[in-house]
């Protein structure tokens, strides 16, 4: 066993700094639900542990002054779960990252380890990207801002740079008649992963669609923003026509691969079926329901 | 190897410690400190046998690494009975034989504790979910849920 060296620093500068001096032999610990893992069967060997917790900003959540939410990258899903407003204005952010796992992996994982550890099934990701939500990454470089459908590079992999580390997630004000949701397909009820995952973010205004994301997990090799079927929303309401036209756009998006989990063609098929269901259920909340 | 001093609180007492920074709690609870009820199952964190919790919050400590304790307030399974008085939960699962061979039923009791902290009139389902992230091979989990179950309503009237 060769030695590991641990580091909980306390700023995001140190940790940058840390982290890139490291060369890629370093790995950033949040919940550490997929480090541990991949440490324990060899995968990887970090020569450093870079411990972001201690940093506030990675694990606060926050209300901006716009309205929004940003959210730290190393905030696990119990305590999101446990933020009094957070489920109420984004309920499919929030369910899509309480699936991941039991409640012990809650109690640790986050949404930014699921993004970074680049899973095309993690199911947070979907729910991310139809929110809408832009990451804040901090590198040798200094600060930048980009999509969160931006980060995902191919399976386990990113596009951040060398040394650069997730900070945090922002998400935007609601207007009136907005709301979100996530389901996933599992041939089970719980504690299992994504055969297709499918966010879902709808505006609407007296009936009509004026605003939708869609996010479509684990048919390709990353999670697709699919603005096909966001067009297919939009100016709409939700009539037979314009989810057909969106469930095809998903369709139409999928490259996924066989596997013992589910095969191109269920996969493909079981996405539209997600994407009428989804919305389904987010417009219901967007217009009061539940 | 270079050790890392960890100074901690486990089930009330501080407790002070020297780890491999790549080892886990789990490691740390079992082979330094020799508090063997945390068990050990999958080790990746799909088994739920090694729950405990850290600062209230209930974790696999096989994801946990052990320097992540300083500071920290561990609970583990050594810590739930009061003396010879057993907790609720304790008492219905023998009473009610939830388990057989065991090796699970340190993580479940710490697990369903966690659950009725959080709430203490749960469904049948909400129990199942709850302790979902926790595998018995043996029982097929109704003796489990009923037990907590039954533990809870004890523990509603007591309060």
């Amino acid at each position: 066993m060769t030695d590991i060296r641990y580091l909980a620093p306390r700023t995001l500068d140190e940790a940058v700094a840390a982290f890139a001096a490291a060369q890629g032999a370093a790995r950033i610990l949040a919940g550490g639900t997929d480090l541990l893992v991949q440490m324990r069967a060899g995968v990887v060997r970090p020569g450093l542990i870079v411990d972001i917790k201690k940093i506030g900003e990675m694990t606060e959540i926050a209300e901006t002054p716009e309205g929004g939410f940003r959210i730290g990258a190393a905030v696990p899903g119990a305590t999101l779960a446990e933020h009094p407003r957070f489920g109420k204005a984004w309920p499919g952010v929030l369910e899509a990252i309480n699936l991941i796992g039991s409640k012990q992996v809650q109690g640790r994982a986050s949404p930014g380890g699921n993004l970074c550890n680049g899973s095309p099934a993690g199911d947070s990701v979907p729910a991310m990207i139809a929110a809408g939500a832009v990451v804040t990454i901090q590198g040798p470089q200094g600060r930048r801002t980009i999509p969160v459908e931006a980060v995902p590079a191919g399976p386990h992999r990113t596009s951040l740079a060398p040394g650069e580390i997730l900070v945090s997630f922002t998400l935007p004000p609601r207007p009136a008649g907005a709301s979100d949701a996530y389901l996933r397909m599992i041939p089970r009820t719980e504690m299992d992963i994504a055969v297709v995952g499918l966010g879902a973010s709808l505006t609407l205004k007296d009936g009509v669609v004026t605003d939708a994301r869609i996010g479509l997990g684990a048919v390709a090799p990353t999670v697709l923003l699919v603005e096909e079927a966001a067009k297919a929303l939009i100016g709409s309401r939700l009539d037979d026509a314009a989810l057909e036209a969106a469930a095809a756009a998903c369709r139409a998006a999928c490259r996924p691969i066989d596997d013992k989990r589910g095969t191109i063609a269920y996969r493909t098929r079981v996405a539209g079926v997600l994407l009428k269901r989804t919305v389904a259920i987010a417009a219901a909340r967007a217009q009061g329901g539940n | 190897m270079a050790k890392t001093h960890v100074s901690t609180s486990i089930n009330g007492e501080p407790v002070e410690f020297l780890a491999d920074p790549g080892s886990s709690l789990l490691d740390a609870l079992r082979n330094t400190l020799g508090l063997t009820g945390t068990k050990e199952g999958c080790g990746t964190g799909d088994c739920g046998a090694c729950s405990v919790t850290v600062d209230g919050r209930l974790v696999c400590s096989c994801l946990v690494l052990a320097v992540e304790a300083e500071g920290a307030e561990i609970a583990t399974i050594e810590g739930m009975a009061q003396g010879e008085a057993l907790h609720p939960l304790q008492r219905k699962f023998l009473e009610m034989a939830a388990l057989q061979c065991g090796i699970c039923t340190p993580g479940v009791l710490i697990s369903a504790r966690a659950l009725l902290e959080k709430n203490p009139d749960p469904t049948e389902t909400e129990v199942r979910f709850g302790l979902a992230g926790n595998l018995c091979r043996c029982t097929g989990y109704d003796k489990i849920v009923r037990a907590v179950m039954e533990a809870a309503a004890e523990m509603r009237e007591t309060v």
